[in-house]
């Protein structure tokens, strides 16, 4: 693949429809300074040219409905829900795709605009299949929240019944129900836009439009790498993870299975939005006692596993760098990249089948605890490995591809049986009638119950690489890395910039752990060498380095380069609790 | 036709004489409005598009007459293409673009030869390439684009779309084309008839074209008729004539409706027929189709509700499931079996989409619904089913 | 396909990218050459356009998919396009579409079996004072009845080597 040619001075890979047509414009006038008078609703407010009537009205407190809208995404402008009148033009405007440019005065509620917004819900729900009650959106539906909103009490334009699509399951990550589809389009904005990953888009037009993927082929066909970002951001149920909650409570009522689950750090900090709290509040060691009360046998941490891939990644990080410093070995491949996200591997696998090498053959965290479940736990604990079923709460679709890939089976058993999300946990939870958040604290089972703490941060982007330089940086020159940053914060790896470069120079050597010190006869090859680091999250940012590698950028001299599939990391991972924005993500973190 | 009488390259001539200020204020004395029928002050585009900052600017002729019962467009790039060809320069002139481009409708490839030919000729003519008619730094010239088959490209943020290689899909406005148009450049789309009749009124002024018309609506404008008449064609006639006197003059003096503007037009039924045909009465690109005493009107709202749903792109609400519900509606009627309380909620559903949808096609797509249940009450309702 | 052939239409894709340039702007050059030549854009040739052109397959999928003069499906060498459209809807385009799907066995939407005929509806071709009008592939043909179909299917059977190269198009030999 060569690199696009760009067109208007945005990418060519963006829907051009899709795209936002306004930043242009507001960027410009933000440079000039330029404000504008305008009146919403009566109330005057000034705001920077080419501001949106949505921006507007909310920083007036005036909410207008969306649903096309999503604060991650482009422009689409097409669901029409936001539409409010201004004066002096014949047609509403859609609130969200106008950018203010000269001084109007905008009506939001007028009952033109009113019978407008209802006729449009009632219009979706016309052509919408399904039924509320069974539909595992039900409590989180954008659309049956406006429909409520504008009291909608009967189908004024009729209900279809009858499905005209298939549901597509074949993907072990995401369900597809086009039956459900509202056509926003957001999943194809996701998709194409925010992820550049390319596999949804607006096929067919008028009435026989649908969103589709290349010839219409079923999901595990395409090009999807599984990172769900559409799912979280779909306001209906067509979209949803392929859900294996039945299959563990199998498990757990069958006396003869020992049931273990491990959690990762993500889903703990976002478990609670499924419960009432706000972002931000981490609920791991009330989960704990759930999770037990669920009818889990055991309860790990996957934070021990992630200490054990950051040893590996790190270990591979130090033979690679001597093959290729000491051993003058050219055939390396340098930079190592992180192989712990499973959307990310297969976005490589897709998209850059040449680099594969340079991902590090470290399983992650989940696989790693997978195997050990089945092996030494099960020897030290005198049970078949085949009586063990392990479960897996991510806060990803994807991790639900990882467990079922054929090679992730060294101990001759599946590692790990069911990958859970967040989101299907908490309606295990809720099916089992447990209130979350009046239990009592319980901590993790051991063996395995320690862990550094290094695994608590993997969650945000830049963790996993934190850890990784921690570890590095203790096990070659045995001091903690804040002697080399004055505050541990400021390490530049940290934060949610979409990319970030740091270098980090080796000055001292020794004394090298025990553990490692076995490897070379001589560490000193990495006196003043400076490790060169890059971190990168969300596919779009990640193929910006990869095409900076594959030019000789900064990054192709890194050694070593995080890369997080989604957009801020695990704690946006697409098993996430629905709704995400970059606020909601930041507060996880 | 009035542009046979024009002496060819005497609009250019006169365009090339004056400053380009000068060529837009001929233009807005003489009160051109876009042919294609929504009727935008082509002056006030072109100056805008001037004043547009950007060193690319683009001059996009609108070939893709797509509007049912339109085929002037198709008589005028057959047998006046040059003076089309001659009426992009002037805008050239007067804005300041050097690159041109035809887009020209798929069902019409078979004229696709002749267009280039004439191109041609007028590149080794000098009337277009660079230094045009000697005209130091005067550089412009036009290539023809095909379209691929879709109506709504008929749009012109949807037919930028389509040049630059995508689904026809109309874009968000503001920002106009006159800003941020084709590749992101400034951009002036207009239809093929009115840069034939720029050409006119640079040759022989803005008086001239303005003796005829009315106040709002100046000028001759080409109409296409057909259906029940006797003398269907192309017609050069000036706005404001009665829909009384246009049947007349073709022969349809019997019609029981006349569609103006085509499917996105209005119906529009006998007593009305002392109407006039103007911009701020009944509107039109053009398209004039007579229906006959014998006529179901059920049957014609139902052909046109089918041509939008196939022809909408199908990205907004209102558009997309708005005209198949007012469909369902028609074939209700047609059954017998729909309530006035229905009818009533999809005459206000077909407001909804005038007023809501994102581009002209949706806001027009339930116009001939809305007045053939007006209009023809008696004719629609109470049916009893079958045939 | 035959890997031969999947290299020959590589190279003509190639080919046509560097003609049109290397850009989305001509991507629908390209596809309207593609269909021109070969009466549909295959699977295999959606996808290395977008392979030439930098954008994911799905992407020309949906372009090729909105317009209507655009297959996906391998079409006939004649496509006979029936205006359906108000004016020659009330010309009687009924009929017509009787006595096309009669003398040719199929109905709109099909192709014969040989692979030399696809009947399709079109909208409104602008012939509207001369309807019913029908296209077969560029030609157009006004005021037609139903007695006038036998002729123009004869006429595109005999001349079929003519007509095939007179509009451009190039025989499948």
């Amino acid at each position: 693949m060569a690199k696009p040619t760009p067109t208007a001075g945005v990418s060519t890979r963006a829907p051009a429809s899709q795209r936002s047509r306004t930043a242009e414009m507001l960027q410009h006038a933000k440079a000039m300074g330029k404000t504008i008078e305008v009146a919403i609703d009566g109330s005057p407010i000034a705001v920077p040219l080419g501001t949106s009537i949505l921006e507007a009205a909310g920083q007036l407190g005036i909410r207008i409905p969306t649903l096309c809208y999503h604060e991650d995404l482009c422009l689409a402008g097409v669901c029409r829900v936001c539409v409010v009148e201004i004066e002096g033009q014949r047609t509403l405007q859609a609130a969200c795709s106008y950018p203010i440019s000269s001084p109007i005065n905008v009506k939001t509620h007028t009952s033109k605009v009113r019978r407008a917004r209802r006729h449009i819900i009632d219009l979706l729900l016309s052509s919408h299949v399904g039924e509320c009650y069974t539909c595992s959106r039900n409590q989180s539906c954008e659309l049956r929240e406006l429909a409520a909103e504008y009291g909608v009490d009967f189908f004024r334009f009729g209900h279809v019944q009858k499905p005209r699509y298939e549901i597509d399951a074949s993907s072990h990550a995401v369900v597809r129900d086009m039956n459900k589809c509202v056509l926003c389009r957001r999943c194809i904005r996701t998709c194409i836009d925010l992820q550049e990953v390319g596999v949804l888009e607006a096929l067919y037009r008028g009435n026989r439009s649908k969103v589709g993927t290349f010839l219409d082929r079923p999901l595990a066909d395409v090009v999807c790498i599984n990172c769900g970002q559409c799912i979280n951001r779909c306001p209906t149920g067509a979209l949803r993870a392929n859900d294996p909650t039945d299959e563990v409570w199998d498990a757990i009522d069958d006396p003869r299975k020992h049931v273990l689950i491990q959690t990762a750090p993500s889903p703990r900090a976002a478990i609670g939005e499924c419960f009432g709290l706000e972002p931000g509040h981490a609920v791991t060691f009330e989960l704990n006692t759930a999770l037990r009360r669920c009818g889990f046998d055991r309860v790990f941490d996957t934070d021990f596993s992630a200490d054990l891939t950051i040893i590996e990644e790190g270990v591979e990080l130090l033979l690679r760098l001597k093959r290729a410093l000491v051993d003058g070995d050219a055939s390396v491949a340098l930079p190592q990249f992180t192989s712990c996200s499973p959307g990310w591997v297969k976005y490589v696998e897709h998209f850059y089948p040449e680099r594969l090498a340079h991902l590090s053959s470290a399983k992650s965290p989940q696989q790693m605890f997978g195997a050990l479940l089945k092996t030494y736990y099960a020897q030290i604990n005198e049970l078949d490995p085949r009586d063990i079923v392990t479960v897996a709460l991510m806060p990803c679709s994807a991790k639900k591809f990882e467990c079922n890939r054929p090679e992730m089976c060294a101990s001759g058993h599946k590692d790990i049986d069911y990958g859970l999300t967040t989101r299907e946990l908490a309606k295990m939870i809720h099916e089992a009638g447990i209130d979350l958040l009046k239990l009592p604290k319980s901590g993790f089972d051991d063996p395995f119950g320690t862990a550094t703490g290094s695994g608590v941060i993997f969650g945000a982007t830049g963790g996993v690489m934190e850890a990784a330089l921690r570890t590095v940086v203790e096990l070659v020159t045995g001091l903690k890395i804040e002697k080399l940053f004055d505050h541990a914060d400021v390490i530049p790896v940290r934060g949610f910039e979409g990319i970030r470069y740091a270098e980090l120079p080796i000055s001292q050597i020794g004394p090298v752990p025990e553990l490692v010190a076995h490897l070379f006869d001589n560490w000193d090859f990495l006196k003043d060498v400076t490790l060169k680091v890059g971190v990168a999250h969300g596919t779009a940012n990640a193929k910006r380095v990869m095409e900076d590698i594959k030019a000789g950028g900064r990054f192709s001299q890194c050694h070593f380069i995080e890369f997080m599939a989604c957009p801020g990391g695990c704690l946006g991972g697409g098993g996430q609790p629905s709704p995400t924005s970059p606020a909601i993500r930041a507060a996880r973190a | 036709m009035t542009f046979g009488e024009i002496e060819p390259g005497a609009g250019l001539k006169s365009a090339l004489a004056r400053p380009p200020a000068d060529v837009l204020a001929r233009i807005d004395a003489s009160g051109l409005r876009g042919r294609g029928g929504a009727g935008f002050p082509t002056s006030l585009k072109w100056e805008l598009a001037q004043k547009s900052k950007g060193d690319k600017k683009y001059v996009i002729c609108n070939a893709d007459e797509g509007e049912p019962g339109t085929f002037k467009d198709r008589v005028i790039l057959g047998d006046f293409a040059d003076m089309v060809f001659e009426g992009m320069t002037i805008a050239a002139v007067a804005i300041g673009a050097r690159h041109g481009i035809v887009y020209l409708r798929a069902e019409y490839t078979y004229l696709r030869g002749h267009l280039e030919a004439v191109l041609q000729r007028r590149r080794e003519n000098n009337l277009l390439g660079e230094n045009i008619c000697g005209r130091e730094g005067f550089d412009f010239d036009i290539e023809v684009h095909m379209g691929a088959g879709s109506y709504v490209c008929g749009e012109e943020t949807a037919l930028i779309e389509s040049l630059e290689g995508q689904r026809g899909e109309p874009r968000n406005r503001p920002p106009f084309p006159i800003d941020t148009g084709y590749l992101g450049n400034p951009t002036t789309v207009n239809n093929v008839e009115t840069f034939a009749w720029a050409v006119c009124i640079l040759a022989k002024g803005a008086d001239w074209f303005k003796r005829l018309g009315t106040e709002k609506s100046t000028g001759h404008k080409l109409f296409s008729v057909s259906g029940d008449c006797r003398r269907p064609g192309v017609y050069d006639l000036p706005l404001g004539i009665t829909v009384a006197e246009l049947l007349a003059e073709v022969g349809g003096e019997d019609a029981k409706a006349v569609q103006v503007g085509g499917a996105a037009g209005q119906c529009i039924p006998r007593r009305d027929f002392q109407r006039g045909i103007a911009y701020e009465d009944i509107p039109t690109g053009g398209s004039i189709i007579v229906f006959g005493p014998g006529r179901d009107m059920l049957r014609v709202a139902k052909n046109f509700l089918e041509f939008f749903i196939d022809e909408s792109c199908g990205q907004c609400t209102p558009c997309r499931e708005g005209a198949p519900r007012l469909l369902e509606g028609i074939e209700m009627l047609h059954r017998g079996d729909c309530s006035m309380t229905y009818l009533d909620e999809l005459c206000s559903l077909g407001e909804t989409m005038q007023l809501a949808s994102k581009c002209g096609l949706g806001q027009t797509a339930p116009s001939t619904f809305l007045s053939v249940v007006q209009n023809f009450r008696d004719e629609i309702l109470g049916r009893t089913g079958g045939n | 396909m035959l890997l031969t052939e999947r290299e020959r239409l590589h190279d003509e894709l190639a080919e046509l990218v560097t003609r049109y340039g290397r850009d989305r702007s001509s991507l629908l050059f390209i596809l309207q050459e593609v269909q021109r030549r070969h009466y549909h854009i295959s699977q295999y040739a959606m996808q290395v356009i977008a392979d030439l052109l930098d954008i994911h397959p799905v992407e020309v999928h949906s372009v090729v998919s909105f317009y209507s003069f655009l297959d996906e499906r391998p079409q006939g060498q004649f496509v006979i396009r029936l205006c359906r459209t108000i004016t020659c809807d009330m010309a009687g385009k009924d009929h017509v579409a009787r006595q096309l799907e009669n003398d040719l066995g199929i109905k709109f939407g099909e192709t014969t079996p040989d692979g030399k005929f696809s009947l399709d509806w079109a909208n409104c071709l602008g012939m509207c004072d001369r309807g019913p009008a029908l296209l077969v592939n560029q030609q157009v043909h006004t005021q037609v009845t139903p007695e006038k179909v036998h002729g123009i299917l004869q006429e595109c059977r005999q001349t079929f080597g003519v007509h095939a190269t007179s509009d451009g198009r190039e025989t499948r030999t």
